[in-house]
């Protein structure tokens, strides 16, 4: 095999799920909320600095918004997030009251290091 | 008055056929496809298997007079036609809880599928199911963590992980066995395994492996700010060797570790299962030996049978097969036995292979590994069977991609996060699966490479093991 086709393949820093795909379009995000509460898991929004990322445990973003199935509503928290913490990561949780964990977590907005 | 001896040979069914009984909540039940010697009755087969199954011998004996048999006696209490097969029936034995050892899964075993499978009335028998009992379940540790601790401890949230097996499977050094694991783990996987062959051998010792194993997992997750891990096999030739592998495992700050239950032993396994939980350790169980007991429709044991043990035993992660990929595996019966893994609670259902309503009570899950043969084109079929709740392993489709293990790292995990942002956002995978796939290909060049170089790979090949229905 001649290694002139062979592409170097260079370590990304990911932040878990969704990390390897391109930046979701805002329709694109809109539909991963869209699941999240239709899954009946309470949406919850959290954001941290980069340098810290690697932690259990980012900044809680007012409280988990329990009961709430309105997509917008949560949008609308998500870019409050975002403008209040510019620099920071944000992403948003549903979380499972049945199973007590997560049943998802991602990445909507990336911050700067 | 006390019952009378009377020395001679009984016929099994005198005693131990007994279709009036309606089974206890506490019993354990199991399910037995019996295909008899030519002109031995239905019922005296069903007999003679609850009979040598629990306290019958083949003779009268003076000694059981010294007992209350009526009550220690497993009884045969229903027969069933075998759908589609005249010559095999499904008997159906009730066994008294107080027969057995509390949370020894080896004791069950050595009684339900011990000298019977070798007894000359029968031609075969064929262990499909049991029912445990809520009571013996709550003797039982079961997994030392679960699919919920496991998802917080590694933050993998909202998808199935992602994990291969170090090839080749055997004669790499330990340092350039930790040089794969690491080009694995920085192209994207959560996890790599010690494939199961890699004990101790002299081309390789156990120590040497995790030493330099444990650098390349500390150094991917530096460098990618992920959580990984890899399976570092604990199997050895003695329980001491084994529990001096997960201590070192543990020294070296790895979160998890590997057994093979089937030729370790249901003792063994259960034994490191507690000591991963008082330790903090995630367990990964690999199931060699198991197509021997399991694979023959008539012979031998379901592997329903051996999953619920293993849940019972202990442990985080089992291989279920992949119905998709290299190995034998129909996708009706996998469900069936992935729900055992994985559920609270699973009603009887013919159709998926469950001869028994089974409450788990509050026993962890089971991550179901699904490996062997499979690649990115499967992604969409496996992320679709097997949800969120499993290890998609990808080896050969993971080191075969021509620019090495880190790119087909990485294409798989594109390929595994569009499937599942595809299914999330309502679309159907299996139907939609080229689309997904090659719109995911145009932002990651290692999964066009990927899925040009698998595209003509299938594993077209009919099952031998069906469900009779």
């Amino acid at each position: 095999m001649p290694f002139s086709s062979v592409v170097d393949y260079q370590t990304v820093a990911t932040l878990e799920t969704f990390g390897f795909l391109p930046a979701m379009t805002q329709e694109e995000i809109y539909e991963q909320i869209a699941y999240v509460i239709a899954q009946g898991w309470t949406p919850c929004i959290e954001h941290v600095h980069p340098s810290a990322s690697m932690r259990n445990y980012w900044s809680l973003w007012k409280l988990p918004f329990f009961g709430e199935a309105e997509l917008g509503a949560i949008v609308a928290e998500l870019e409050a997030c975002h403008r209040a913490y510019p620099d920071h990561h944000v992403r948003l949780t549903g979380y499972d009251a049945y199973t007590q964990t997560q049943g998802t977590a991602f990445v909507v907005f990336e911050g700067r290091a | 008055m006390s019952k009378k001896y009377d020395a001679g040979v009984k016929e099994y069914r005198d005693t131990y056929w007994t279709p009036d009984y309606v089974p206890l909540d506490t019993d354990i039940l199991a399910c037995f496809k019996c295909t008899g010697q030519e002109g031995v009755p239905r019922e005296e087969v069903a007999a003679a298997v609850a009979a040598e199954s629990s306290t019958g011998t083949w003779s009268t004996v003076w000694s059981e007079l010294l007992t209350d048999l009526e009550f220690y006696k497993g009884r045969a209490y229903r027969i069933e036609d075998v759908p589609a097969d005249p010559e095999s029936f499904y008997a159906f034995v009730a066994y008294p809880l107080d027969l057995f050892e509390e949370g020894s899964v080896t004791n069950v075993l050595t009684s339900l599928v011990g000298n019977v499978f070798g007894f000359k009335a029968l031609r075969h028998l064929r262990l499909e199911d049991i029912r445990f009992p809520l009571a013996f379940i709550k003797t039982c540790m079961g997994p030392p963590n679960g699919i919920a601790v496991e998802r917080d401890r590694m933050n993998k949230y909202g998808r199935p992980l992602l994990g291969c097996t170090i090839k080749p499977k055997l004669g790499l050094s330990g340092k350039n066995y930790g040089r794969v694991v690491y080009e694995c783990l920085r192209g994207g996987l959560d996890f790599t395994k010690d494939d199961e062959n890699i004990n101790s051998q002299p081309f390789q010792r156990w120590q040497d492996r995790f030493d330099f194993v444990a650098e390349a997992v500390r150094t991917a997750e530096q460098e990618t700010g992920e959580r990984k891990g890899h399976y570092l096999n604990c199997t050895a030739a003695t329980p001491e060797d084994m529990y001096a592998r997960a201590e070192h495992a543990k020294a070296l700050g790895m979160p998890i570790i590997m057994h093979d239950y089937l030729t370790g032993g249901f003792t063994a396994n259960t034994g490191l299962a507690k000591w991963c939980r008082r330790n903090g350790m995630l367990l990964h169980i690999h199931r060699a030996m198991h197509a021997v007991i399991d694979r023959h429709p008539k012979h031998g044991i379901h592997f329903r049978v051996l999953a619920k043990c293993l849940r019972l035993s202990g442990g985080d992660h089992l291989h279920t097969g992949t119905v998709v990929g290299k190995l034998e595996g129909d996708r009706q019966t996998t469900l069936g036995f992935i729900d055992q893994l994985r559920e609270s609670y699973v009603p009887e259902d013919r159709t998926r292979g469950n001869f028994f309503d089974q409450d788990w009570a509050s026993m962890p899950g089971v991550f179901a590994v699904a490996s062997g043969g499979i690649h990115v084109w499967h992604m969409p079929a496996l992320v679709t069977i097997f949800g969120d709740d499993s290890v998609l392993q990808f080896g050969g489709g993971t080191h075969g991609h021509p620019w090495g293990s880190a790119a087909g790292a990485a294409a798989n995990r594109v390929a595994l996060e569009a499937c599942v942002k595809a299914r999330n956002a309502g679309r159907e995978l299996e139907k939609e699966s080229r689309d997904i796939l090659t719109e995911a290909a145009k932002s990651s060049p290692e999964l066009a490479i990927a899925l040009d170089t698998w595209k003509e790979i299938k594993f077209e090949f009919d099952t031998v093991d069906k469900l009779d229905l």
